[in-house]
C-alpha cells in the first residue's frame, strides 16, 4: 500500500492551487491554536475542585466581540480575493490554445483532435502547450476532472463547457468523471498522456485517419444539405457563414449575440431560438439527425470558414 | 361570551392569544406558499428569458376569453369574501352565510370554467407529451408544461379554499361566530385573497404578457 | 399556660400537595393514547422512535459502503447496489434523521417547557407533522424495498428524470411528504415562540436554544416549499416525459441544481443551527457561567439563517454557471462563516473563569466545538473558488459536510439527549458509560473522516464504487474508524434503554440548571407546569464562584 500525501503537480495552476491550499491550512492551524489552546487551558484551570479565581471578569465584552467579528471578516476577504483571482486563471484559457473536443457519454470519454485523430478514455497532449477542451455530453451530466492539473468542469448535455490546462511535465495522469452519472460512474476514468513535442507529432501521424475534423465537417455540411442554402448562389436566402465564427450577430429581436460554439449548436438544433436579423425562420431543426460528434465536426468546419473569409 | 370562551384551546391563556397565534400561523403558511409558487415563477422567468420568441408564440395559444372570465369571477369572489368578513365583524350571521355561499359559488364557477378551458386545451393538442401540437417550436412545450403545472397547482389551492369555506359555512350555520369571535372567517379570508392574488399573477404571465 | 394547649392540637396542618401525574401516566398508557396524543412531549418521543429507526437504516447502508471500500476493486457489492446504498444513506440521513433530529425530537419536547407554555400553539398540527413524516418515511422505505433509487440524494437531472430506471418518483414523493412535515413543524415553532412565551420572558431572555430553533424554523418554512415544487416538476418530467430540465427538450438541467440547492444549502443550516443551540445550553450549564456575548450568539443564529439563503451557488462553481455568479456566491459563503466563528469564540470565552464539570453532555459539547471548528474551517477551503474547483465532488467535500452534520449535529443531538434525558424519562443514565461513549465517538469520528480530507485532496472522487489503488490506505483508515464510531453509537442506545428501567430516579433539576424546563418535576406533568412560571431574569444566571453540587458532581 502506498502512502501518498500530496497529489502530483503537473501544471502552474496546480502550484497556484496548492499555494492557496497551504495558505488556508496555515490560517486554519492558527485558528485551531487560538481556539483549542485556551479551551484546553480553561478546562484544566477552571475544572471543578481546582482552586482558581472565578470572580466575574471585567473584560470589555463589546470590544472583544467587535474585534473577533471584524478580524475574521478581513482575513476571509483576503482569501476570497486570492481564491477569486486564481479562479479567473483557471476559468479563462490564455490565447494560443490548441483545441480538442471531448464528448462524455455513459460511461466513456470520446476525444476528437482537430487533425482528425480520435481516442477513447485517453487524451494525448504535447507538453508545454495550452490545451483547451470544448466539452459536451450526449446523455447525463459528467465532469472532466484532472487532479494533477487541479482542474475540473462539468460536462453538461445541451451546451458546451470549456476547460484548459498546460502540462509542464511529461507523464501519465488520472482522468476521472467526478459528477455522478449512473451505474459505472466509478469506471468512467481514463488517462491523460503528456508527450514531448516530437512524440506527440509521431503519435498524431501514426493514428492520422486521412481527414481532419473540419474536412469531415465539410462532407457532412454537403450531405445534410446545409450548403444548398448557406453557401454560394442559392435560391433560398439564408445567413452566409463565411467569417461568422466569433463575430457578433444581430438578431431579429434587436439583441446581439457572439457566434460561438454554443450559438452554432443552437442554430442547428433549435433554429427558432435565435433568428438572425433580416431573416425568417425557414430552417428545419436538425435535432435528432446529427450526433454530438457530428455537431462538433460541423462547428470545426464553420470555424475554418471564418478564417477563409476575405 | 360563554360560547366564545369554549373556543379557547387548552394550550392558550385567553382568546386574544389564540387569535393572534392563529393569524400569525396563517401568515407564516402564506409565506411558505409564496415560495412554493416562487419556484414556478422562477422557472418561468428563466425560460422566458432563454426562449423569448418561443414563449411569446406559445403564449398566444392560451384562451384569453376563459382566462378573463375567470379573473372576473375570482376578483368578485374576493369582494364577496370581504363582505362576508365585514358581516362577521358586525355579528350578522345571515349575511355572513349568504356571502360565504356566494364566494363558494364563484369559486366553483372558476373551477368549472377552468375545466372547460382545459378540455379545449387538450382538444387543441396543448397538453405536453407525445401528442403536443407541432405548430409550436420545441421550447414552446416548456411554456405549456409550466401553464399546466401553475394553473393546476392553483386550482388545487382553490379547491382547498372551497373546502375550507365549506367548514366555515358549517360553523356559521351552527352559530359559532359573533362580533367577538370570528377569527376563523378572517383567516380563511386571508387564504382566499392569497389564492386570488396568485391567479392575478398567473393571468398576467400566461394570458396577457404574450399579447401586446 | 394549660389553656392554650388544646388550641395548638386543633391547628390545621395543610396536606402536602398531591403529586402531579407525569405525562406518561396522564392520558393513559395505551398505544392508542400515544398515537392520538397532542401532547408535545409524547410527540417528541414518537419522533425519537422514528428517527432511531431511520438512523439505523442509514447507518447499515454506510457500514456496507465502508466495508466495500476497504479494497480498491468493487468486489463486495455490484456498482448498482453501491449506488443505491449511498442514495439510501444520503436520503434517509438527511431528510429522515438529521432534519428532524434536534428540532422534532428535542425541540418538540423542550421548546414549550423552555417557554413556560403548556404546549405548542397547534398541537394537532404537530401530531399531523409526525404522521406526514412517517408516511414520507414509509414511502421512501417502500421505494428502497421495491428496488431502490440510484440517483444520490441530490436527484440531479437529467439522470434522475430521464436516464435512471429506478424508483425515483416514489422516493421523491416520500421526501415531499417529509418536507411538508418540516414546514408544519417550523410554522408551529415560529408561532409558539412569538405568541406563547411566559410572562416576563422577553426575546432577549430566551435561552439560546430557542433562538437557534427559531432561526431553524424560519429556514424550514421558507426553503422547504422550493424543494417541494422542484420535486413536483422533476416527477412531472419523469412521469409524462415532458421537458422542464431535460436538455433534449430544451430544458436546463442546471436550473434544477439552482432550485435544489436553494433549498438544500439552507437545509445544511437546519442541520447545524439546532446543534449550536444545544451547545450554548450545555456550555453555560457545565461551566456554571452566563454565556459570553449573549446578543452576539443570538444574532449570529439569525444571521446564519438569513445569509444562508444567498450561498447556494457555491455548490455549482464547476457546473458551467457564469464566472461572475461564482464571485458572488464565494463572497456570501465567506460572510456566512463569520457568525459561525463568533459562536465558537463565545463558547470558548464562556469557559474562562467558569467552574467546569466534565459530565457527559459537556464532553459532547466540547466535541461539537472541536469538530465543528474543523468542519467550518474546511468550509473556507471550499468557499475559495480556485480550490473548490479541485476539491468539489471529492472526498474533501464528503469529509467537510460529515464534520458539520455528524461531528456537529449528531454530537449536538447526543449531547442534548443526555442533558435532557433525566427530564424526558425521569431516569439517570450511568455517567461513566456516558463519558466513555462520548470519547469513543470523538476518536472514531476523527479516524473515519479526517483521512477523507487528505484523499479528497489527492483526487479521490465521491460516489466511486471502485477506486485507484493509491487511495486504499486512507479508505482502510476510514473504515477502521467507522467501526469504532459504530461501537460509540451503539453504546448510548444500550445504556439509555437500560436506564429506563434500572437507572436511578432523576430529581427535577439534576444539573442545577436555570432553564424553565428544570423548574418542573422530571418527567413533567401533562401540562408542564402546575402554575405558569413568571420570568424575571435573563437566562443562564449561573455563578461559578459558589461551590455547587451536581447529581454526578
Amino acid at each position: 500500500m502506498t502512502f501518498p500525501i500530496l497529489p502530483e503537480q503537473a501544471s502552474k495552476i496546480a502550484t497556484q492551487t496548492d499555494n492557496l491550499c497551504w495558505g488556508l491550512v496555515s490560517i486554519s492551524a492558527a485558528v485551531c491554536l487560538i481556539v483549542f489552546v485556551p479551551m484546553i487551558y480553561f478546562l484544566f484551570k477552571y475544572r471543578n475542585g481546582h482552586p482558581a479565581d472565578r470572580s466575574p471578569s471585567n473584560l470589555p465584552q463589546t470590544r472583544i466581540e467587535i474585534a473577533w467579528t471584524i478580524l475574521p471578516l478581513l482575513i476571509f476577504m483576503c482569501f476570497y480575493v486570492w481564491g477569486a483571482k486564481a479562479y479567473f486563471n483557471i476559468e479563462r484559457p490564455p490565447p494560443g490554445a490548441m483545441e480538442i473536443n471531448v464528448i462524455g457519454k455513459q460511461w466513456m470519454w470520446k476525444v476528437q483532435h482537430p487533425e482528425g485523430n480520435r481516442e477513447i478514455d485517453e487524451l494525448h497532449v504535447p507538453v508545454g502547450r495550452i490545451v483547451k477542451l470544448t466539452m459536451t455530453s450526449q446523455d447525463v451530466i459528467h465532469d472532466f476532472f484532472l487532479p494533477a492539473f487541479r482542474t475540473k468542469q462539468d460536462v453538461v448535455p445541451g451546451r458546451y463547457t470549456t476547460e484548459w490546462f498546460q502540462a509542464d511535465k511529461i507523464g501519465t495522469y488520472h482522468l476521472f468523471c467526478s459528477e455522478y452519472c449512473g451505474t459505472s460512474h466509478s469506471h468512467m476514468e481514463g488517462r491523460v498522456i503528456v508527450l514531448s513535442q516530437a512524440d506527440y507529432q509521431a503519435w498524431l501521424t501514426e493514428g492520422q485517419p486521412g481527414t481532419t475534423l473540419a474536412e469531415s465537417g465539410e462532407r457532412l455540411f454537403r450531405e445534410l444539405g446545409c450548403s444548398g442554402c448557406h453557401l454560394g448562389q442559392s435560391v433560398i436566402r439564408a445567413p452566409p457563414l463565411q467569417g461568422l465564427f466569433g463575430k457578433p450577430v444581430p438578431l431579429n429581436d434587436g439583441t446581439v449575440v457572439i457566434a460561438d460554439e454554443g450559438y452554432i449548436r443552437d442554430s442547428i438544433l433549435l433554429p427558432a431560438k435565435q433568428i438572425t436579423g433580416g431573416y425568417t425562420n425557414d430552417m428545419p431543426s436538425f435535432a435528432g439527425r446529427v450526433s454530438e460528434d457530428e455537431l462538433l465536426e460541423l462547428i470545426a468546419y464553420i470555424k475554418t470558414l471564418g478564417s477563409q473569409s476575405p | 361570551m360563554a360560547n366564545s370562551h369554549e373556543a379557547v384551546a387548552e394550550q392558550f391563556d385567553d382568546m386574544p392569544q389564540q387569535i393572534e397565534a392563529s393569524t400569525l400561523g396563517m401568515w407564516t403558511f402564506l409565506a411558505t406558499e409564496i415560495l412554493f409558487f416562487g419556484a414556478l415563477f422562477l422557472a418561468y422567468i428563466v425560460y422566458r428569458h432563454t426562449y423569448a420568441q418561443a414563449f411569446a408564440l406559445a403564449g398566444r395559444h392560451t384562451l384569453i376569453l376563459y382566462g378573463t372570465i375567470n379573473t372576473a369571477l375570482l376578483l368578485t369572489s374576493s369582494f364577496t369574501m370581504s363582505l362576508a368578513i365585514h358581516s362577521a365583524q358586525e355579528g350578522k350571521n345571515k349575511p355572513l352565510l349568504g356571502f360565504l355561499l356566494l364566494t363558494i359559488f364563484l369559486g366553483c364557477g372558476f373551477l368549472l370554467v377552468k375545466g372547460l378551458e382545459y378540455h379545449e386545451d387538450v382538444h387543441e393538442h396543448l397538453f405536453p407529451g407525445a401528442h403536443f401540437t407541432r405548430e409550436l417550436p420545441a421550447p414552446g412545450q416548456i411554456f405549456w408544461v409550466l401553464y399546466w403545472v401553475m394553473t393546476g397547482v392553483h386550482s388545487i389551492h382553490l379547491a382547498a379554499g372551497i373546502g375550507l369555506l365549506a367548514v366555515i359555512v358549517w360553523m356559521a350555520w351552527r352559530r359559532r361566530f359573533s362580533s367577538y369571535y370570528h377569527n376563523p372567517v378572517l383567516i380563511s379570508g386571508l387564504y382566499w385573497h392569497f389564492v386570488d392574488v396568485i391567479w392575478v399573477w398567473l393571468y398576467a404571465l400566461l394570458y396577457l404578457i404574450n399579447r401586446h | 399556660m394549660n389553656a392554650t394547649l388544646p388550641q395548638t392540637e386543633t391547628l390545621e396542618i395543610p396536606k402536602p400537595p398531591k403529586r402531579l401525574l407525569t405525562y406518561f401516566e396522564d392520558g393513559g398508557r395505551t398505544v392508542g393514547s400515544w398515537l392520538l396524543t397532542t401532547d408535545h412531549k409524547r410527540i417528541g418521543i414518537l419522533y425519537l422512535y422514528s428517527i432511531v429507526a431511520f438512523f439505523t437504516i442509514g447507518a447499515i447502508a454506510a457500514a456496507i459502503m465502508r466495508l466495500e471500500l476497504i479494497t480498491p476493486a468493487g468486489d463486495l457489492v455490484t456498482s448498482d447496489t453501491y449506488n443505491k446504498l449511498f442514495t439510501i444513506h444520503g436520503t434517509v440521513m438527511v431528510w429522515f434523521f438529521l432534519i428532524p433530529s434536534i428540532p422534532s425530537v428535542l425541540g418538540n419536547f423542550v421548546v414549550p417547557l423552555m417557554l413556560g407554555a403548556r404546549d405548542l400553539a397547534f398541537p394537532r398540527l404537530n401530531l399531523l407533522s409526525w404522521y406526514l413524516f412517517n408516511l414520507g418515511g414509509l414511502l421512501a422505505l417502500y421505494a428502497i424495498a421495491i428496488g431502490g433509487v440510484d440517483t444520490g440524494w441530490t436527484f440531479y437531472t437529467p439522470y434522475s428524470s430521464t436516464f435512471t430506471n429506478t424508483h425515483v418518483v416514489t422516493m421523491v414523493a416520500g421526501v415531499f411528504m417529509a418536507g411538508f412535515s418540516s414546514i408544519l413543524t417550523g410554522l408551529n415553532f415560529i408561532v409558539t415562540t412569538h405568541k406563547m412565551r411566559a410572562p416576563g420572558l422577553t426575546w432577549f431572555r430566551l435561552p439560546l436554544f430557542l433562538w437557534s430553533n427559531y432561526a431553524t424554523s424560519v429556514i424550514l418554512v421558507m426553503a422547504t416549499p422550493v424543494l417541494a415544487m422542484t420535486l413536483v416538476l422533476l416527477s412531472i418530467e419523469r412521469i409524462w416525459g415532458v421537458g422542464v430540465f431535460d436538455p433534449q427538450l430544451g430544458g436546463d438541467p442546471v436550473l434544477f441544481q439552482h432550485l435544489f440547492w436553494f433549498y438544500s444549502h439552507p437545509a445544511v443550516y437546519i442541520m447545524i443551527l439546532p446543534g449550536m443551540g444545544v451547545v450554548s445550553e450545555l456550555v453555560t450549564c457545565f461551566a456554571r457561567k452566563p454565556i459570553f456575548g449573549y446578543h452576539f450568539v443570538a444574532f449570529a443564529s439569525m444571521a446564519i439563517a438569513l445569509i444562508g439563503f444567498f450561498v447556494w451557488g457555491h455548490h455549482m462553481f464547476t457546473s458551467g454557471a457564469s464566472v461572475y455568479s461564482g464571485l458572488v456566491f464565494s463572497i456570501t459563503s465567506y460572510l456566512v462563516a463569520v457568525p459561525s466563528a463568533i459562536k465558537v469564540f463565545n463558547w470558548t470565552m464562556t469557559l474562562h473563569r467558569g467552574r467546569i464539570f466534565l459530565n457527559t453532555p459537556m464532553l459532547y459539547a466540547l466535541g461539537f466545538i472541536g469538530l465543528f471548528t474543523v468542519g467550518g474551517l474546511t468550509g473556507l477551503f471550499l468557499a475559495a473558488l480556485a480550490l473548490d474547483v479541485h476539491v468539489t465532488d471529492t472526498y474533501f467535500v464528503v469529509a467537510h459536510f460529515h464534520y458539520i452534520m455528524v461531528g456537529g449535529m449528531v454530537t449536538g443531538f447526543l449531547g442534548g439527549l443526555h442533558y435532557w434525558w433525566p427530564k424526558i424519562t425521569g431516569r439517570l443514565y450511568p455517567e461513566s458509560l456516558g463519558r466513555l461513549a462520548a470519547l469513543i465517538i470523538f476518536i472514531g469520528f476523527n479516524l473515519t473522516f479526517f483521512p477523507q480530507y487528505v484523499m479528497g485532496y489527492l483526487g479521490m472522487v465521491r460516489r466511486y464504487h471502485a477506486y485507484a489503488p493509491e487511495f486504499q490506505i486512507y479508505h482502510v483508515m476510514s473504515s477502521a474508524g467507522a467501526s469504532i464510531l459504530g461501537v460509540g453509537y451503539l453504546l448510548p442506545l444500550i445504556y439509555l434503554i437500560w436506564s429506563l428501567k434500572h437507572g436511578k430516579k432523576a430529581p427535577a433539576n439534576p444539573w442545577n440548571a436555570t432553564g424553565l424546563e428544570w423548574q418542573t418535576p422530571s418527567p413533567p406533568p401533562k401540562h408542564n407546569f402546575a402554575q405558569t412560571p413568571i420570568v424575571t431574569r435573563p437566562p443562564y444566571q449561573y455563578s461559578a464562584e459558589t461551590e455547587e453540587h451536581m447529581v454526578y458532581g
